[in-house]
């Protein structure tokens, strides 16, 4: 029976043995999971602002100041008649104050003067599909009631493709940088292996089975992937951290990474799965590859 | 114990052993004798299936050597302990650890290991040396830490390539007395040398090859101690 122990012991003496080949594999690896973890992070990111948009009523008809509550009714009647439109909202002066108060609470200069007055009411208008928009934003134009319409199917579409091109390059990306990484976890394994040529051929002549030879390797492959993740997430939740208050108020209202303590957790457990993985397979094919020769 | 029958091996093309039998019995010791090139280290690291034979077959404690899987073959190694001339130390561990590397291998708990490397340690007189490292010893004291580990996992069969090729006399015999030593422990011991001081002043079988093939064999079998006698 090998003795786990011991072997762990082995393979972090040869890691401090060497510390360039262990500094090298570890930069490498761990410049991937830091990119790569910001690319999943930046698509998190766009996917929640794309659904924000696309939640949100993406029709905003802005009322005249002498709109009545009747004519108000007729549009929403109208709205609700087209069988396009899910949901209709209005907001009034006062309910268009109390939301800018809001959004605006941190910045007392901007919300002293301001009276419900000066705001326009509104109706939000939702439909079931994003196309369907061009539509409800005619028919609003029509209404005589009407000031403006502002219509978000512009920035849906933009953020739509940035999204996908978003999705695109970080899938490309980061299958190129774990391809790098394994390559890396290869090289500095087959090196590690080639510094200790003579204590592989002495351990096999007094009968070491492969496994025992082997597995300080793989335990050494996995430790560079193991630590690489887990600087690169922490580094990651770090920066986050660093940024949040810049994020929040670029983004007032947008939540742009649901549940972010849990995000970084599951990046963290990623990066460690990805890491072993890599730091296994690697390790197992270098020795592979040069232990049989 | 060891058995050959018509064995060959080339190495591309040039035949380094041919048809070569031979029957080595347990509790023997036994010189391979020849010049460089004869095919002495050849024979030796055909017994630890360092190499396969082209052509034969070899017998070692009624296994064919060819047959066992790859995964059989450390087992195979450690039933027999090797010396070599170049002592083939890990520089970096104590004589301790050398010796008791085999025994880690193994699994064995750390105060057995503790226990059987200090007994061999004395056995061989490093029990003092056990903390130093191969760099602090003289070829001797070497050669003497490589013996300490062929037999601390106690095999039937210890081969020796040259054990003495790189020592003065004084430590050439030194080694020679531990290996005799081992063998009236009933250990087989089949040692490969040049030097025709010893193999011609020790009473022990020799076997010499010229060119892979066994010229002459004078079957003076001085078993120290057969497995019977042992168990006696």
């Amino acid at each position: 029976m090998i003795k786990f122990p011991r072997l762990i012991k082995v393979a972090i003496q040869r890691i401090f043995r060497n510390p360039s080949n262990a500094l090298a594999a570890v930069l490498v690896m761990f410049s991937a999971f830091f990119i790569c973890g910001a690319f999943v992070l930046v698509t998190v990111a766009s996917g929640a602002l794309l659904h924000y948009f696309e939640s949100r009523p993406e029709v905003t008809a802005f009322l005249k100041d002498n709109t009545t509550g009747d004519q108000v009714k007729k549009i929403q009647q109208t709205l609700s008649d087209s069988g396009v439109v899910s949901k209709t909202k209005y907001v009034s002066k006062e309910e268009a104050l109390r939301i800018y108060k809001e959004r605006n609470k941190n910045e007392p200069l901007l919300t002293q003067f301001v009276t419900s007055d000066i705001l326009p009411a509104s109706i939000e208008v939702s439909t079931y599909k994003l196309a369907d928009l061009s539509k409800v934003a005619e028919v609003l134009k029509k209404e005589s009631s009407v000031e403006e319409v502002v219509f978000e199917k512009d920035i849906v579409n933009t953020l739509t493709k940035w999204s996908n091109t978003i999705r695109l390059v970080g899938i490309g990306v980061v299958i190129f940088l774990l391809l790098t990484s394994f390559l890396i976890t290869l090289i500095v394994i087959g090196l590690n292996i080639s510094i200790h040529k003579d204590e592989i051929e002495i351990m096999r002549l007094v009968g070491a089975t492969s496994w025992y030879i082997r597995t300080p390797f793989i335990l050494e492959g996995v430790f560079y992937g193991v630590f690489s993740g887990l600087v690169a997430a922490m580094l990651l939740f770090s920066f986050f951290l660093w940024a949040s208050p810049t994020l929040h108020r670029t983004f007032a209202g947008i939540d742009i990474l649901p549940s972010a303590p849990l995000i970084f957790i599951y990046l963290l457990l990623g990066e460690f799965l990805i890491g072993a993985t890599i730091g296994i397979i690697g390790s197992f094919v270098a020795t592979r590859k040069y232990l049989s020769s | 114990m060891i058995v050959f029958n018509e064995v060959s091996k080339q190495y591309d093309g040039v035949k380094a052993l041919a048809d070569f039998s031979l029957d080595i019995e347990g509790g023997e010791f036994v010189f391979l004798v020849g010049p460089s090139g004869a095919g002495k280290s050849t024979l030796l690291k055909l017994i630890i299936r360092e190499e396969l034979p082209t052509e034969g077959s070899l017998f070692v404690d009624g296994e064919e050597v060819s047959k066992i899987p790859s995964s059989g073959v450390p087992h195979l190694r450690r039933k027999v302990g090797t010396i070599f001339q170049d002592f083939k130390l890990l520089p970096q561990r104590t004589v301790f650890e050398n010796v008791s590397f085999p025994l880690e291998i193994l699994g064995l708990p750390d105060d057995e290991i503790e226990k059987t490397t200090d007994e061999i340690l004395r056995l061989v007189d490093l029990n003092s040396k056990a903390a130093n490292f191969p760099d602090q010893l003289s070829g001797g004291e070497l050669q003497r830490t490589a013996i300490a580990r062929a037999m601390v996992l106690r095999p039937e069969i210890i081969l020796a390539d040259e054990p003495t090729g790189n020592l003065d006399s004084g430590s050439a015999w030194e080694v020679m007395q531990l290996l005799a030593k081992l063998n009236s422990l009933g250990t087989t011991v089949v040692m490969a040398t040049h030097n025709v001081d010893i193999s011609s002043s020790l009473p022990h079988r020799k076997l010499e090859l010229q060119r892979g093939r066994l010229v002459r064999d004078t079957k003076q079998k001085t078993k120290g101690a057969s497995k019977k006698e042992k168990e006696k």
